[in-house]
């Protein structure tokens, strides 16, 4: 069963071929015109009312958005994230029973400086998708990828959470109440629906200020710089999907977006799913892959689209005439063992054809995967989240720990001695020399301004793994960041026998006798 | 037997990319002794009409998995089960 060539011939019967055409199981009146799942035929019909109502039933389901809030849509201009808009759209429109009621807003982002294309083919894809978000009358904002070379530091702050994640329904309705408690603070004239239609007729009018500023080609040349001292493909998708996650946080932190929808489907999530695991991100599967990703504080993600299958979205973007643009990426016509990510896609697409449950069964594992919320103690562990990824950090060194078996047979294949290792995770000193004395402030202790900073403790182990095939050095918002974390985590050190509150997991010994 | 037929492709979703950019392709299959069908359809595509990478599009006899294809906008599965046996329906 397990080899890949094997032939059933004679064993499975031959369908033979149906000159009268399949009933749709649902209505069993009309023809069908596609299966979906393991064998139920639908017809045109009972498709479109399937897929719309999967949309509002996953957004009622897990009930984290709220009326008259702002949420940002990631669209890539690919078919799922193309739905999703028009799901979006759908639920929306006047007509609709029961019509969604949040105040939508676009970001594109292009990468087309990432994944060496020239400025004509990017801005015809832009154009492209400006009439396709013209169209929908929302407020929409395109970004080159070129900025984020140029983000603030604060970007990887994880932001305090605007209210505690709801647990049940009737906590829904307290957050709710919360939430429309702190729009009134801010707007004390305005009623919620006052605020839905202010937010909505200030999205007509700068529907121009669409696009940010434009780039140059200095900019571009910069991240291709970057991405070429990448030097796996791996590491490459890895580098690209977090600085995009950075832009996008960004964007919404700026323009007031307190929930970003991303359109990942059932399909691309099993992929990623078990990518994650080759990757090394097994502790944060469930952040990454569920419905909501609380990681980043005031900013939500959710994934609404996760449970159609690429071939639901591919037959409804063909049938119901939803526009999409096909963008080529960076693993596009590449070979199939090229980067771990495209190794896997292939992988599962091909089980998936001969066993078309092989999707959901992995989408289902994924949805028994829980976050463990940690204590809400924000002001104890400020440092205990990677520095790229924002997830938890998994990389505290217990004794007899997988992570530990790895750092051991690491040094033993090392044979070279530690000299060599001071090399490419260290960023070289562009970085560092700028940043000579102590932020004011954070008083008399600075030890020397080391030129190098060592970022390995920062990171989670997977990012480690990416910044190892790094040779170059990373964007200076995230050098900086790293500088003023280990700043704060020395400091900490130095005065960590005056401070007062002792945390139970570290073994901080109380001065005795007078202070 | 069979008369040559006009048919009518679309390829979308990247696909286009190994059949230089262009989506919509209207051609001529020609004459021959026996019907057509998808098995040679994809045969004679991959001969006359990709430029470039076959193994990205044909995978021994049917197309690569996750190529999904549509014959007069219904599912090829609907017609087939899983061998590629259906006989050729033209659309014009």
């Amino acid at each position: 069963m397990c080899q890949v060539d094997e032939e059933y011939n004679g064993q499975l019967e031959h369908r033979v071929t149906p000159r009268v055409s399949k009933k749709c199981v649902k209505c069993k009146e009309n023809t069908a015109v596609l299966i979906i799942r393991a064998g139920d035929a639908f017809c045109r019909g009972c498709f479109k009312e399937y897929f719309i109502h999967k949309f509002r039933a996953m957004l009622g389901k897990n009930r984290v958005i709220f009326p008259g809030e702002k949420v940002l849509l990631a669209v890539s201009g690919g078919p799922a994230s193309s739905s999703m808009l028009s799901q979006v759209q759908e639920g929306l429109s006047r007509d609709a029973p029961k019509k969604l009621r949040f105040v939508p807003g676009i970001i594109y982002i292009d990468e087309g400086g990432a994944s060496g294309q020239s400025m004509e083919e990017r801005e015809r894809a832009v154009a492209q998708l400006e009439s396709v978000f013209r169209a929908t009358n929302y407020h929409y904002h395109i970004v080159h990828l070129e900025q984020v070379l140029s983000l603030p530091s604060s970007v990887l702050d994880a932001g305090s959470s605007a209210t505690e994640k709801p647990q049940t329904g009737s906590s829904y309705k307290a957050a709710v109440d919360q939430f429309i408690q702190t729009k009134k603070n801010q707007h004390p004239d305005l009623s919620v629906e006052n605020a839905q239609s202010h937010l909505s007729s200030l999205s007509m009018h700068e529907v121009e200020n669409g696009v940010t500023s434009p780039i140059t080609p200095e900019h571009t040349q910069a991240l291709q710089k970057l991405f070429a001292s990448v030097r796996t493909l791996t590491a490459k998708e890895d580098l690209l999907h977090t600085l995009r996650q950075h832009l996008i946080l960004h964007t919404a932190r700026t323009q007031g977006y307190t929930k970003v929808m991303m359109g990942d489907s059932c399909s691309r999530l099993a992929i990623k799913l078990l990518s994650n695991i080759s990757l090394g991100r097994g502790a944060s599967l469930a952040t990454d892959t569920g419905f909501s990703d609380p990681r980043y504080g005031d900013v939500v993600i959710v994934r609404p689209m996760r449970d159609y299958s690429s071939k639901e979205i591919a037959y409804y973007n063909r049938m119901f005439d939803i526009p999409s643009v096909f963008i080529p990426g960076l693993d596009t016509k590449a070979q199939d063992k090229a980067s771990i990510q495209h190794l896997t896609e292939s992988f599962v697409t091909k089980l998936q054809t001969d066993f078309p449950s092989t999707v959901s069964t992995i989408y289902r594992t994924s949805e028994k995967l829980h976050t463990a919320c940690p204590p809400q103690n924000t002001n104890t562990q400020p440092f205990a989240k990677c520095l790229l990824c924002v997830c938890a950090l998994d990389t505290k060194l217990e004794e007899f720990s997988a992570y530990q078996a790895t750092l051991i047979s690491e040094q033993l294949s090392q044979r070279r001695g530690p000299a060599s290792s001071a090399s490419q995770g260290q960023c070289c000193s562009s970085g560092g020399g700028q940043h000579q004395g102590c932020m004011t402030g954070e008083g008399g202790c600075c030890s020397s301004a080391k030129s190098t900073v060592d970022l390995k403790s920062l990171l989670c182990y997977s990012c480690r793994l990416t910044i190892k095939d790094m040779v170059n050095a990373l964007p200076q918002y995230i050098l900086s960041e790293a500088e003023r974390r280990k700043r704060r985590s020395q400091m900490r050190e130095e005065i960590s026998e005056f401070l007062l509150d002792e945390e139970e997991d570290e073994a901080i010994p109380r001065v005795n006798g007078s202070l | 037997m069979a008369a040559p037929i006009a048919i009518h492709l679309e390829f979308g979703g990247g696909a286009e990319l190994l059949f230089g950019s262009v989506k919509e392709h209207h051609v001529t299959l020609p004459n021959q002794s026996e019907p057509w069908d998808m098995k040679q359809l994809l045969v004679w595509i991959r001969g006359n009409m990709l430029k470039e990478r076959p193994e990205l599009f044909v995978q021994g006899d049917t197309v690569r998995p996750g190529i999904l294809v549509l014959i007069n906008d219904a599912d090829w599965e609907l017609m087939v089960g899983v061998l590629p046996e259906c006989v050729l329906c033209v659309k014009d």
